[in-house]
């Protein structure tokens, strides 16, 4: 290993160095997070006028927004993550995408969940076959192919790559399939929430905490993250320390 | 890369039960579905082509743990790997082997099946051409699954987890050509997206497949 003199980020693949950087950074990031997910929901729940049209059902917009986007987030961090294990081969990328999928999951989860409860009043269904509610399953079913294929397979490095080689199909078509369910059926749910464009509807009453509970979840998604990958190298160490009084006995 | 297929063809047909076994459960799926919905035409008319669909997807689905399992148990997968022909070539084959002894008898007998469940008649056309289009990614993307599982003891349940959400883009395509086809509207969209999903994944995932196979092999 050649020593460089600029730090990089790539320094941070080292184990070690990720764990020390980790021992002060996650309670940083889990607290923040806390604070963040809290205040907008709070803020979000309690001190947010009602719609004039949906009454107060609106407000589960603080939980759903943000689910979802980190439900789609955290695949493409498992991808970006998947690409650097396969290219570079760092350890903790890989440990990284496997502590990202369970998150993933479970976003996803929510965020399904919290539509249905959403629509069952606004709606009058608790699912309708509506292109972005597809798709969000169909990612429910690719996150738990992952996650049982990272579970089945014994070798850890063998584990590793066919992962990353699935999550790197499985974009591509999870990518497809969205295109497919919206060519399939037209939709019932209504455009994004938040866009860049102009003519967004939205006030900055709901929009302010709809960020702070967006920043909270972003961090939440991190600091779960970094706990999980945390667990998993201490796991890879712990089983390598066993390995080693094996070999010794 | 012929002897290879014709030894898949021959091993498929001669060693028993994995070629007709798809088959079959194609038929017994298209009786299952009418004795659980009710003999009544017009709703079998209207689920037909997503039953035909399905079924095909899941036939296909039936015989793929096969594709590289008996090959890794005994050895042979890993004398293919050092041979001279590419892996991914391997991989081309034997999903071409598969399609042949799974996919093409599944086409043939699709339009049988669909009188079993009052196919509307210009759907025929379209049923045989959206399978004829769309069954071989059914056999490219089981070979990806199929090698991503094959070190693994148990690995068909596992398989099928995998296997099926990659499959959704080829059945909504395939199943929209066909009940467009039997509403008389212009199915040719969704079949050239379903041509396209074919060609691309026979392009693209022998490498994909091949790459998974040198992991477990290794």
């Amino acid at each position: 290993m050649t020593t460089t003199t600029r730090p990089s980020l790539w320094e941070y693949a080292n184990p070690v160095k990720f764990m020390r950087l980790t021992d002060w950074l996650l309670p940083l990031v889990g607290w923040a997070a806390a604070a963040l997910v809290l205040v907008g929901l709070v803020w979000g729940f309690f001190f947010t006028p009602d719609d004039f049209r949906q009454g107060s059902t609106v407000k589960i917009i603080f939980l759903h927004v943000p689910s979802a986007l980190m439900a789609i987030n955290a695949w493409i961090m498992m991808l970006a993550a998947s690409l650097v294990w396969l290219i570079r081969r760092h350890h903790v990328s890989a440990l990284a995408a496997r502590a990202a999928g369970p998150v993933g999951a479970v976003m996803t989860l929510i965020a399904l969940f919290t539509g249905a409860v959403w629509g069952q009043p606004m709606w009058g269904t608790w699912w309708a076959w509506d292109p972005r509610l597809t798709s969000f399953l169909i990612l429910f079913l690719f996150y738990l192919g992952y996650i049982a294929l990272w579970s089945a397979i014994e070798d850890p490095d063998t584990a590793a790559d066919l992962t990353a080689v699935l999550c790197i199909v499985g974009s591509v078509f999870a990518v497809l399939s969205r295109y497919a369910a919206i060519f399939w059926n037209q939709g019932l749910h209504q455009g994004a929430s938040l866009s860049v464009a102009p003519g967004t509807r939205m006030d900055w009453a709901y929009k302010a905490p709809l960020y702070v509970a967006m920043t909270g979840f972003g961090l939440l998604f991190l600091a779960l993250v970094l706990a999980g990958t945390r667990t998993e190298i201490r796991a890879r160490r712990m089983s390598a320390l066993m390995t080693r009084e094996r070999m010794q006995a | 890369m012929i002897a290879l297929l014709t030894r898949d063809l021959r091993l498929a047909i001669r060693a028993g039960g994995g070629f007709g076994l798809g088959l079959a459960f194609f038929l017994i799926l298209a009786v299952l579905v009418p004795l659980g919905v009710g003999p009544e035409g017009r709703v079998l008319a209207l689920i037909a082509p997503g039953i035909l669909w399905v079924g095909a997807l899941l036939a296909c689905l039936l015989s793929l743990d096969r594709m590289f399992a008996l090959d890794f148990e005994d050895g042979s997968l890993d004398l293919l790997a050092t041979a001279p022909i590419p892996l991914e070539g391997v991989v081309a084959i034997k999903a071409l082997a598969h399609w042949l002894t799974t996919g093409l008898p599944l086409v043939l007998a699709a339009p049988v099946l669909g009188i079993l469940l009052n196919l509307p008649g210009p759907a025929y056309g379209w049923l045989v051409l959206s399978l004829l289009l769309g069954t071989p990614a059914l056999s490219v993307i089981g070979a990806f699954g199929a090698a991503l599982t094959v070190g693994l003891k148990r690995g068909g349940l596992l398989m099928s987890l995998l296997v099926l959400p990659l499959y959704v883009p080829t059945l909504v395509f395939g199943a929209e050509a066909v009940s467009r086809g039997a509403q008389g509207l212009p199915a040719a969209t969704p079949l050239l997206l379903l041509a396209g999903i074919t060609a691309g994944s026979a392009a693209l995932l022998p490498f994909a497949a091949a790459h998974a196979l040198r992991i477990n092999l290794r």
